[in-house]
């Protein structure tokens, strides 16, 4: 059995997904990054074989994908994690056309063909308005765990308007709101709105054509996907793979190549 | 064939804008007159045949952005209360004028007249600053702007005629202002051999923007093209440039008939039309980021509205030379105007002519003129070509708004969806 490995290193997490030759996933794992870019994409890989106890040698190709692609040192190449998330939201959900992904650090709206194929993409620029780490600095003004901001916002019955998208100014924004008296989950509600109009923006300027797959870690977050499917009047597509997406598609991509033969054994084959 | 022939544009330009520069220097040093112009309008005929020194000021800004110095010029503008917003280009000049013209290149003279357009709001309130700091006459031609290009839009009966006579008068007004700058008389007949010079290099320049439509392209029209700009403005109406334009047509001749790309290590893998003013702060790395994919500019907007006009089939009627001049500085105003607000047409056209993969878009912070209405030409352009389009923004000026990994991400992944493409054609190809 020959094993294929995408590695997504991005701005907050580490993720890698193993998928074998049926195209299944069968191990995956997820850490923080940390400051040793190295070491997580190290670890989140070894993690991954532990997961589906899976031998080393058995893995043919091994892709690096997200910020850190090129810390992947192990990596036989790297492609670009808009590219990744594209195949990933289509290996899971085959009629996708438009992808977003929502992470740490950018959020991207992307158009694809079906199979897979990136035909437009867009992303927030060199700021990280409207991203997830907006939404880790709203936990942090208010106190709270980020797993908890979502299911909070969703018992929100009257928004306050966030003017800014400013990840910087957030915490700020959020505090006036808190001093003025406005309710906790008011509040959460207007932040989760206020990020999911600047991705709807996004996702425009590319053109929203046939099934929405939302990807990455903000789909954890209920109230996001929630308040999105508001926007576009439509269930986006979301599996509890979402946050791996971008890992998966580096995997499958990975996978092509060992079916080409590029792989290690090929490598092997040349060499003996 | 001579193996000199091959790369000897590209030295020979670098060569000439850096005599250029001095004599720039010695005109500095020797306090000889000088008349700031901008490449959109340079007016550059009739203040050759008053055998002025030209300065232009927008080139000055960006040789300090490809030598990385443009901060330091930066930092002395906003110092002074510029705003992080405001022109790039402003700021580095006024930076320039602060150090008493120091410069990179060598020493840039003070001006002695300015001579500038309304091709872009900037240019007005950039000449007021030389009217204060220097107390210098500025010449101001304003060029109706509202009606597209000749050729882009029909016209109403004796509209082109009114606004060619409403220019024709502002330009007869601005020489005798140019006579007292100067202290020498105007000279038609001087000024109608500079047009004629003028005319032999439009020729060559429209032949070679046309020389690249050939397969594989024979020159970057980001790199190699911003070279030929310089010389293009510089030594407009010269007969230096007459004869360097010639010589490099002669060179890109050459390369068609031999096939040779400006790819060095690989061959054309992908011909791209590039929109904007490319990143100046880290110009080679930023062209590599295209190269290393096989990616090759085969034209730009660029060599479009900055060759003063030089891209549009027009030249000067020697017999009528000041109606001439002002049919010219209509024509190419407008044109350089819609060449950046109203491109997407000129574009698909392009995407024909060069047989063109994909377009990359490249807004850009402080230069709000040429990054307008990019976003809306791009879906113009996708909804009417199959090609792939890039929508990349960073500074021509600013490296602190410059952030390479992004780009490079974008560029990235662009290049993987241009080459998932090629193949998916391919194997299309092959089963069909």
């Amino acid at each position: 059995m020959a094993y294929a490995v995408g590695v997504d290193v991005g701005s907050t997490q580490t993720k890698a997904v193993i998928v074998d030759e049926d195209e299944r996933i069968v191990g995956r794992a997820l850490i923080l990054t940390g400051a040793n870019v190295v070491a997580a994409a190290e670890n989140a890989y070894r993690a991954a074989l532990d997961d589906g106890d899976i031998p080393e040698e058995e893995v043919g190709f091994v892709v690096g994908t997200g910020y850190g692609r090129y810390r992947v040192e192990f990596g036989d190449t790297q492609i670009t994690e808009i590219v990744c998330h594209a195949r990933g939201a289509a290996q899971m959900f085959p009629d996708t056309e438009t992808v977003l992904d929502m992470g740490g650090q950018d959020t991207k709206a992307i158009r694809v063909q079906k199979g897979g194929d990136v035909l437009d993409f867009c992303m927030n620029d060199k700021c990280a308005a409207g991203t997830g780490r907006f939404l880790q600095s709203a936990a942090t003004a208010l106190e709270m765990d980020l797993g908890d901001l979502g299911p909070k916002a969703l018992q929100g019955q009257r928004p306050v308007a966030i003017s800014t998208t400013c990840t910087v100014f957030a915490e700020s924004e959020v505090l006036s709101w808190m001093a003025r008296g406005k309710k906790i989950e008011d509040i959460l509600l207007g932040v989760h709105q206020s990020i999911a109009s600047r991705s709807f923006a996004l996702l425009k300027r590319v053109g929203i054509e046939g099934e929405v797959t939302f990807t990455g870690g903000v789909t954890l977050n209920e109230a996001m996907v929630s308040v999105l499917n508001d926007l576009l009047e439509t269930e986006m597509n979301v599996s509890e793979e979402s946050h791996y997406m971008g890992a998966l598609g580096a995997a499958i991509f990975g996978l092509q190549r060992v079916r080409a033969g590029r792989g290690v054994a090929a490598v092997e084959e040349v060499a003996s | 064939m001579d193996e000199g022939l091959v790369g000897r544009g590209a030295r020979e330009g670098g060569r000439l804008f850096r005599e250029w520069f001095q004599t720039l220097t010695d005109a500095a040093e020797s306090g000889e007159r000088a008349a700031y112009v901008f490449v959109m309008g340079s007016m550059m005929e009739v203040l050759r045949s008053f055998d002025m020194h030209t300065v232009f000021p927008e080139i000055n800004s960006l040789q300090t952005a490809v030598r990385r110095v443009s901060d330091e010029y930066l930092s002395i503008a906003e110092d002074h209360g510029f705003s992080p917003d405001v022109c790039g280009y402003v700021k580095a000049d006024y930076g320039l004028q602060m150090r008493g013209g120091e410069h990179p290149m060598g020493r840039i003279p003070k001006p002695s007249v300015a001579v500038l357009t309304n091709a872009c709001n900037t240019y007005l309130k950039w000449g007021e600053i030389w009217e204060r700091l220097y107390d210098i006459p500025t010449v101001t031609i304003d060029v109706p702007g509202s009606r597209r290009a000749p050729g882009t839009k029909a016209h109403r009966d004796g509209e082109l005629e009114r606004d060619r006579k409403y220019v024709e008068g502002q330009i007869r007004e601005m020489i005798p202002i140019l006579e007292e700058v100067s202290g020498r008389k105007f000279d038609i007949d001087r000024f109608r051999e500079v047009l004629d010079l003028t005319n032999q290099m439009g020729r060559s320049w429209r032949r070679l923007l046309e020389l690249n439509a050939t397969h594989p392209a024979v020159f970057d029209a980001m790199q190699e093209g911003t070279i030929y700009l310089g010389v293009v403005n510089a030594l407009r109406g010269t007969q230096a440039g007459v004869d360097y334009f010639r010589d490099l047509v002669e060179e890109m001749e050459y390369k068609v008939a031999e096939n040779i790309s400006p790819l060095v290590d690989r061959e054309e893998g992908h011909r791209l039309i590039f929109v904007g003013v490319p990143c100046y702060p880290i110009f080679r790395r930023f062209h590599q980021l295209f190269t290393d994919w096989g990616g090759v500019f085969v034209s730009s907007t660029y060599m479009w509205f900055a060759s003063g006009g030089l891209s549009r089939e027009f030249e000067y009627d020697l017999d009528n030379p000041i109606e001439s001049m002002a049919d010219g500085m209509l024509q190419s105003v407008t044109g350089a105007v819609d060449a950046m607000l109203f491109h997407d047409q000129a574009l698909i056209e392009a995407i024909d002519t060069y047989g063109a993969d994909g377009v990359v878009y490249h807004p850009v912070k402080s230069c709000r003129t040429v990054s307008t209405g990019l976003a809306d030409s791009r879906r113009v352009v996708l909804e009417n070509r199959d090609v792939l389009c890039l929508y990349i923004e960073s500074d021509m000026m600013d490296k602190r708004v410059v952030s390479e990994a992004q780009l490079k991400n974008r560029i990235d992944a662009f290049f993987e969806g241009l080459e998932s493409r090629k193949l998916r054609m391919a194997a299309s190809g092959a089963t069909s």
